[in-house]
C-alpha cells in the first residue's frame, strides 16, 4: 500500500500546460528521495478548473495543487510528502487546501464526471473498481424491455442539444423491424465553447462503451460505433485503449458475461465538418460519403446507418446510463427539475473566473453557475449577458441570471440548452460582433445543401457585417429577423434551424446595441473598428511620441516631451496603430 | 517520407474493402505523404480498396476541411478561430504565427516545413487561446509561447 497518492490531471487542457513535465519531474524528486515506493502518481481525466492546470490532487488528505511547475517538485516532496506541510503557495486560495472547500467543487453535483480527475482512464481496472460494467452485468439478466421501462422512468433527456426523451429513443429502436440494428455514439462534439464530451471521453471512456453496450442489449444491436471528431487525438488513442482492455476481458464481444448477447463497438474519425454532429449526416460519413444531412422522417430509429433502425445518442446520454441502472431510475429522478432530470455538464469559458468543466444538477440557475462556480467576472469588468448553447444558442442578459438552467426554461427564452458551451461575456463585448461572430461559423461551416442554410447564414452574415461597419440601416434589423425566421422554418437540418439563434437572441435582449451601430454609428463596448473613437488620457499620457510616430495619417498629434498628446478624430482611419504602440495605456478606445 | 505503390498498398491493407473505411484510409493515406495531402493516385487507389467511384471519393475528400488535395507543410499549425480564442486574443497569436512563419492563413512555408491553418474550435477552451501542431494542443498562447513551440518543431527537422 502506498502512502500517499498524487492524482495528476492529464486532460488535454492541463497536458497543453504541462502536466507531463510535472510528472516527469515529479518522478526525478521522488526518485532521488527513495520515495518510489511509497507515492504513486496516478495520470487521471479533467478535474474541472482548466485555466489553473497543472492541477493536482493529493491524497490521503485531499490537498489541491494549482499552476503547478517542474521547478516546484522539489519543495512539494520535500515540504509535503516528507514533512507532511502543505505547500500555501500552491494551493487555489489560502486556507483552504481541499477541494469540498472551494466554492468551485462543493457546490457540484457529479456523476457523469464522478470518475473523471480520480480514475487512471487508461487503467481498466480503475474503472471496474468503481462498480464499472456492474450495470452491464446486471442488464444482461435482464428482460430489455425493463431496461428500457427504467431509462424511460429515470426521465433521461439527450444531452447533445434537442433534449429527446432518452428512453423513448430506445423504445423506438427497439420496435423497429430488421434484424440488424447499430448503436452510435455521436463524439463529435464541435460546438464553439464545448468540450464536455472531450473530457468524458478522456476522462472516463469505459462509462460510454458500458452506456453503449447496455444501450444495445435494450433496442437487440450487436454492432456500435463512436464517431469522434479528428480534433481529439487524445480522446481518441483513450477510446482505443479501452476498447482494446474491454475485448480482453470479454466485457466487450461474443456472448458478454455468458449470455446470449453479443455486442462490440469500432471507432470511426470524422475529418472536419461541423455538420457531421447532425445525426444523418454523422451516418452518411460514417458509410463513407459527404457528411451532408438528409430530410427526416424518416428517422434513423427507422432507417439510419445503412438504412436499418439505428440508436444514436449523445457521449454524455450514454455516460448517464450505468447510473440509472445501479442507483434506479428513482434516484436518477429524483434529480434536477420537472421534466428535466439528473445533472448536466457545462464547459464555462469566455470572461469568467473559473474556466473549466463543472456538473451540476437541472435546474440551478444561471446565477448560480456563472457566479457562484463561476466566481463572476474578473475583477474591473462587469457581467453583460452569457451566451449558451454555442452557434445554435442564444445570449441572455443579467436580468435572466436567475432562469433555472433546464431544457425548457432556456428554450423558452430563445437559447438552448445545447451540448453545454457556456460563454460568459462582459461589458467590453459587442453583443452585435458576437453574434455576426457565430454567423460567420455558421455560414462556413454550411454544408451547403439546402438553400435556406447555405444563402440565409450568407445573407444574414452580409447585413451584420454591414452594420458592424457602421453601414446598417433600420431596414436590416426587419431583414435580420424575416431571415432568421425563414431559416428556422425551412432548413433541412438543426444547424440551419438554429442559426439565426446568436442574432434573434441578441436582438430581443440587446435591441439598442444594434439601434446604437446603426443610428449612432457608435459602438457602446468599443469593439468594432469603424464605430470607435481614439482618444488620449490626458493623466497617463507622458508625451513619448509613440502613438505619433506609429500613425499613418497624422492624426495623432503632439511635441515629444510635451504631455498630453490629442489624436484628431476626422484624420483619424482606426487603424488602431496608436493604440497599440503607447507604452503607458494613455490610448483608450471609445465608442463614437 | 515514404511514397510509393508498395506502402501505400500496404496501407489499404490495413482497412477493410468497404466504404465505411474510406476516411480512415483517407486519414492514413494523407499521412503518409511528406506533403500531408492526398495525390491523384491516392484517391484512385481508396477508390478501389473501397469499392466506390473515384467521383465519390473526389466528393468526399473535398468536402472534409482536414484533407488538403494540395501539397502542405510537414506540419499543420492549426489555430483555433471560435469565439473563446477570439476573446482570449487569439489575433495577436495569429499575427504572430503569421510573423514567425512569414505566411498567411491557408499559406505554406516556403522550406515546406509549415503551413498555417484556422479551425473550428479544438475543445481547449479553458486554456484559450488554443492551436493545434499536428497532434499537439498548444493552449494559454502569446506571441512568446508561439515562437518557442514554432522552435521546437524547427529543430526537430
Amino acid at each position: 500500500m502506498r502512502r500517499i497518492q498524487v492524482l495528476l490531471c492529464s486532460g488535454t487542457a492541463c497536458q497543453s500546460s504541462g502536466s507531463d513535465k510535472v510528472k516527469r519531474a515529479l518522478l526525478d524528486e521522488l526518485g532521488s528521495h527513495d520515495l518510489l515506493s511509497e507515492v504513486q502518481i496516478v495520470e487521471t481525466g479533467c478535474m474541472g478548473p482548466c485555466e489553473l492546470g497543472p492541477v493536482l490532487l493529493v491524497y490521503p488528505e485531499g490537498t489541491f495543487y494549482v499552476r503547478v511547475k517542474p521547478d516546484d517538485a522539489a519543495e512539494i516532496v520535500s515540504e509535503h510528502f516528507l514533512k507532511g506541510r502543505p505547500v500555501r503557495r500552491l494551493l487555489w486560495t489560502e486556507g483552504a487546501p481541499q477541494p469540498q472547500e472551494i466554492p468551485f467543487f462543493s457546490r457540484q453535483m457529479k456523476l457523469v464526471l464522478r470518475n473523471c480527475g480520480t480514475i487512471d482512464p487508461e487503467k481498466i481496472e480503475e474503472y471496474i473498481a468503481t462498480g464499472g460494467y456492474e450495470a452491464l452485468g446486471k442488464v444482461v439478466t435482464l428482460d430489455p424491455a425493463q431496461v428500457i421501462a427504467a431509462v424511460k422512468e429515470s426521465g433521461l433527456r439527450g444531452r447533445g442539444g434537442a433534449g429527446f426523451p432518452t428512453g423513448t429513443k430506445w423504445e423506438l429502436v427497439r420496435a423497429a423491424t430488421g434484424d440488424t440494428k447499430y448503436v452510435i455514439c455521436n463524439a463529435d462534439e464541435g460546438d464553439p465553447g464545448a468540450f464536455m464530451d472531450r473530457a468524458i471521453l478522456e476522462g472516463d471512456p469505459h462509462a460510454v462503451l458500458e452506456g453503449m453496450a447496455i444501450a444495445a442489449y435494450a433496442v437487440g444491436a450487436s454492432r456500435g460505433y463512436v464517431y469522434v471528431r479528428a480534433e481529439y487525438p487524445l480522446a481518441i488513442r483513450r477510446l482505443e485503449v479501452a476498447l482494446a482492455q474491454a475485448r480482453k476481458l470479454g466485457l466487450l464481444g461474443a456472448r458478454i458475461f455468458e449470455s446470449d448477447f453479443s455486442f462490440d463497438i469500432e471507432l470511426r474519425m470524422g475529418a472536419g465538418a461541423f455538420v457531421c454532429g447532425e445525426e444523418t449526416a454523422l451516418m452518411a460519413s460514417i458509410e463513407g460519403r459527404r457528411g451532408e444531412p438528409r430530410p427526416r422522417p424518416p428517422y434513423p430509429a427507422t432507417h439510419g446507418l445503412w438504412g436499418k433502425p439505428t440508436l444514436i445518442n449523445n457521449v454524455e446520454t450514454f455516460a448517464n446510463v450505468r447510473h440509472i441502472v445501479l442507483g434506479g431510475a428513482a434516484a436518477f429522478a429524483a434529480v434536477g427539475t420537472e421534466k428535466s432530470k439528473g445533472t448536466k455538464v457545462f464547459a464555462l469559458a469566455g470572461k469568467v473566473r473559473n474556466t473549466g468543466l463543472v456538473e451540476v444538477p437541472m435546474g440551478i440557475t444561471l446565477r448560480e453557475l456563472v457566479f457562484d462556480i463561476g466566481g463572476g467576472v474578473p475583477a474591473g469588468r462587469e457581467f453583460k449577458a452569457v451566451q449558451i448553447g454555442g452557434p445554435s444558442g442564444g445570449c441572455l442578459p443579467a436580468s435572466l441570471l436567475d432562469t433555472p438552467v433546464d431544457y425548457d426554461s432556456l428554450s423558452r427564452h430563445g437559447a438552448i440548452m445545447g451540448s453545454g458551451g457556456v460563454i460568459v461575456l462582459d461589458d467590453a463585448t459587442c453583443m452585435v460582433n458576437m453574434a455576426r461572430f457565430f454567423l460567420e461559423f455558421t455560414a462556413d461551416e454550411s454544408c451547403g445543401k439546402c438553400v435556406p442554410c447555405r444563402v440565409g447564414t450568407q445573407m444574414m452574415l452580409a447585413i451584420l457585417n454591414r452594420i458592424v461597419a457602421g453601414e446598417g440601416t433600420d431596414q436590416d434589423l426587419v431583414r435580420l429577423a424575416e431571415i432568421g425566421d425563414m431559416m428556422k422554418n425551412a432548413s433541412l437540418c438543426a444547424l440551419g434551424q438554429t442559426a439565426p439563434n446568436p442574432v434573434l437572441s441578441t436582438l430581443r435582449y440587446f435591441p439598442e446595441e444594434y439601434r446604437a451601430h446603426i443610428r449612432d454609428r457608435s459602438c457602446p463596448a468599443g469593439v468594432c473598428p469603424n464605430l470607435v473613437r481614439y482618444v488620449v488620457v490626458p493623466e497617463a499620457c507622458r508625451g513619448c511620441d509613440a502613438c505619433r510616430r506609429a500613425c499613418p495619417t497624422g492624426a495623432a498629434q503632439g511635441t515629444a516631451g510635451k504631455a498630453p498628446y490629442r489624436i484628431a478624430d476626422e484624420l483619424c482611419i482606426r487603424c488602431g496603430a496608436c493604440f497599440d504602440a503607447c507604452p503607458f495605456g494613455a490610448v483608450k478606445k471609445e465608442p463614437r | 517520407m515514404k511514397e510509393g505503390t508498395v506502402t501505400k498498398d500496404a496501407i489499404a491493407s490495413r482497412h477493410p474493402r468497404s466504404p465505411e473505411a474510406l476516411l480512415a484510409l483517407l486519414h492514413d493515406l494523407q499521412t503518409a505523404n511528406a506533403g500531408n495531402y492526398l495525390t491523384p493516385d491516392d484517391l484512385a487507389l481508396a477508390a478501389s480498396h473501397v469499392g466506390l467511384p473515384l467521383s465519390a471519393v473526389r466528393d468526399a475528400a473535398t468536402f472534409y476541411s482536414m484533407f488538403s488535395l494540395r501539397p502542405r507543410g510537414r506540419h499543420i499549425v492549426r489555430l483555433c478561430e471560435s469565439p473563446n480564442c477570439h476573446l482570449a486574443g487569439a489575433w495577436s497569436a495569429l499575427d504572430e504565427l503569421r510573423r514567425v512563419l512569414g505566411v498567411d492563413i491557408g499559406e505554406t512555408t516556403p522550406d515546406g516545413q509549415f503551413t498555417l491553418e484556422l479551425t473550428s474550435c479544438l475543445g481547449a477552451c479553458g486554456v484559450a487561446p488554443v492551436m493545434m501542431v499536428d497532434d499537439e494542443v498548444v493552449g494559454n498562447l502569446t506571441p512568446t509561447r508561439v515562437r518557442e513551440t514554432l522552435g521546437r518543431y524547427r529543430g526537430e527537422r
